[in-house]
């Protein structure tokens, strides 16, 4: 499947207390409502660019860095975010986006622009900015991801499998 | 054949529980000895569970829910969440630690539910902390941490080990918190993504168990997945009387692989300081003193423990928080505030003109007990200095060790607390 939409782009050391800020996350378990907050400390309109066509964050290094809080991938999700492109990211904002079904690509952001039209095919592994007319290379995920992915998170993994059945 | 090599801590801890010999990059399914969540996190585990189907934890002696990070509920939504925490409590028979019980990463080794040599998982990023007690514990997501709660397993990447050395011997008025802001600004926070640190020497082994603790509490803002101290006579005499389990210590080999090593010399390192927005944005204390303070928080899963509390009563013994500045203290538990009320160092603090709040994660993250004004100088004990970390994305967060933020209430700015220590005192 490729999905197209714009990038929306940041810098490096983007950390969850940004994604969603603790004083939203403890409130309640309405993602919905929550995700109007996305990103809002570093850019108040992110939910607004996002929400209506979707978008792909991209970032720099170290995407996702500090808290396990789920909330994070969730809010993006909830925001329409389609993916999030990052030079490399926090080991726990990885699994956790993984797990609730919010494709991560790492990849030389650097490459791209804020506003840049880009296509994403994960599985195919085919990553273009189509603004540029450049095609992005970007390594898979790794085998157990892109399985938990695939079954649509780690929670319908669990349904399908009736626990891990990982390779 | 030759020599079999040497294992890291962690990857002797991964073989143990996944029944394989592990070794880094390898992908294993293991067993975990414990499952923890907090009140921010908990909820989604609890959501997860029930969308798996799931209904029982794997063993209700192995699971705990904590109240901490909102505690007692500032608002109704808060309210709402505990009140399915405590249901889940009910239904499954898993420890709750209700408000006023403390932060989740004091209550769990407190209370012997975690042992040397044990596997654990806590759907909190700070659950690294008990690396300081020879346990191989990490943060995980909601779901995760439900998988886990299901299934008393999950999967884990076996990480690469990178090796931190303090020699020498750290001056007075200088902590541990200064060795880990240290660490910080050396390598940043990504300078051990995806990795497992194994921290130790001659300045560690000298170090209380307390103050081990504040050093792996922040093994994530390197990026670490596991912060993790080998378990010598200190740690097994911590354990006594915590409970049941009996301790199972592992050390690494003197052969292991390490990625790579790093050897600090402790007597070359001040008191050091968390500018805003970053953690590892460390200066020594020299570069920041004067900053005016309008706001000293001591307390955190970072530097909540007894011995924060008597460094910090020590200095404010005669003495008086600044009129300018609002100092609020929240001891990590409710076993520390009675040990502080009966040391005296909480008649001390107040007396000084601290504001005492809840065992629990005090103003840490934002949610209640001391939101930040606009444009406000914070100087905190705490493990994180983000933007809006307290509540407030105008206000600027400054981390130091229980001493420094002691020494800057008094002045009401950031201040070198080595003129209380050794011979200036
Ligand atoms: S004290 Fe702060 S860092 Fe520790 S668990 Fe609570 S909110 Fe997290």
């Amino acid at each position: 499947m490729t999905i197209a939409a714009r990038a929306i782009k940041f810098g490096d050391d983007i950390n969850t207390d940004y994604i969603i800020s603790g004083k939203h996350k403890f409130k309640s378990n309405d993602m919905v409502a929550m995700a109007v907050h996305a990103m809002e400390d570093v850019d108040p309109h992110y939910y607004e660019k996002a929400k209506p066509e979707g978008a792909f964050l991209v970032a720099g290094s170290n995407f996702g860095m500090g808290s396990s809080r789920e909330q994070a991938p969730l809010v993006l999700i909830h925001s329409n975010t389609k993916a999030v492109l990052a030079k490399s990211f926090a080991r726990i904002f990885y699994r956790n986006a993984i797990n609730t079904g919010l494709p991560v690509v790492e990849c030389d952001t650097d490459l791209i622009d804020d506003g840049d039209e880009l296509t994403l095919d994960l599985e195919g592994g085919v990553l273009v900015d189509v603004t540029k007319g450049i095609t992005i290379p970007f390594p898979p995920l790794p085998p157990v991801m892109a399985q938990l992915l695939a079954d649509g998170g780690l929670v319908e993994h669990f349904k399908k499998h009736g626990g891990f059945a990982l390779d | 054949m030759g020599p079999i090599p040497g294992k890291t801590i962690a990857e002797k801890i991964f073989s143990a529980h996944s029944g394989t010999d592990a070794h880094a990059g390898d992908i294993v399914v293991a067993d975990v000895d414990f499952v923890m969540g907090q009140d921010g996190t908990s909820p989604l585990a609890i959501k997860a569970l029930e969308r798996m189907g799931v209904t029982q934890v794997f063993d209700p002696k192995k699971v705990a829910v904590v109240m901490d990070h909102s505690s007692p509920s500032p608002i109704e939504g808060v309210s709402a969440l505990h009140t399915q925490m405590r249901e889940f409590g009910k239904r499954t028979g898993v420890k709750v630690y209700d408000v006023g019980c403390g932060v989740c990463h004091q209550l769990i080794p407190e209370n012997g539910h975690v042992v040397p040599g044990d596997l654990m998982v806590g759907c909190d990023s700070h659950t690294c902390t008990y690396g300081a007690l020879n346990v191989f514990s990490t943060g995980v997501g909601s779901t995760d941490g439900a998988a886990a709660m299901a299934a008393g397993k999950l999967w884990f990447k076996v990480p690469e080990t990178m090796k931190v050395t303090y020699t020498g011997e750290l001056a007075p008025g200088v902590f541990s918190k200064d060795l880990v802001l240290f660490l910080a600004g050396q390598i940043g926070a990504d300078g051990a993504t995806y990795k497992a640190l194994e921290i130790g020497g001659p300045v560690i082994d000298a170090l209380s168990v307390d103050a081990r603790m504040t050093i792996s509490n922040m093994a994530i803002e390197v990026g670490a997945k596991a912060g993790l101290m080998k378990a010598d006579a200190k740690t097994l005499e911590w354990f006594e009387g915590r409970g049941e389990r009996v301790p199972a210590p592992v050390e690494g080999d003197a052969d292991a692989s390490y990625c790579c090593e790093l050897v600090y010399d402790a007597g070359a390192v001040g008191p050091q300081v968390a500018k805003p927005h970053s953690v590892d944005n460390v200066s020594p204390i020299e570069e920041v003193a004067g900053t005016p303070i309008a706001q000293g928080y001591l307390g955190t899963c970072t530097n909540g423990r007894l011995e924060d509390f008597a460094v910090a009563a020590g200095i404010l013994k005669g003495r008086k928080v600044h009129s300018d500045v609002r100092f609020i203290i929240a001891p990590a538990s409710k076993q520390i505030l009675l040990d502080a009320i009966a040391a005296g160092y909480i008649q001390t603090l107040v007396e000084a003109g601290a504001v005492l709040v809840t065992p629990g994660c005090g103003p840490c993250v934002g949610t209640h007990n001391g939101v930040p004004s606009d444009g406000e100088n914070v100087i905190s004990t705490a493990n994180r200095n983000f933007k809006g970390r307290m509540g407030n994305g105008n206000a600027f967060i400054y981390l130091g060790s229980p001493a420094t933020v002691a020494a800057s209430v008094i002045e009401g700015a950031i201040t070198d607390p080595r003129k209380y220590f050794g011979e200036g005192r």
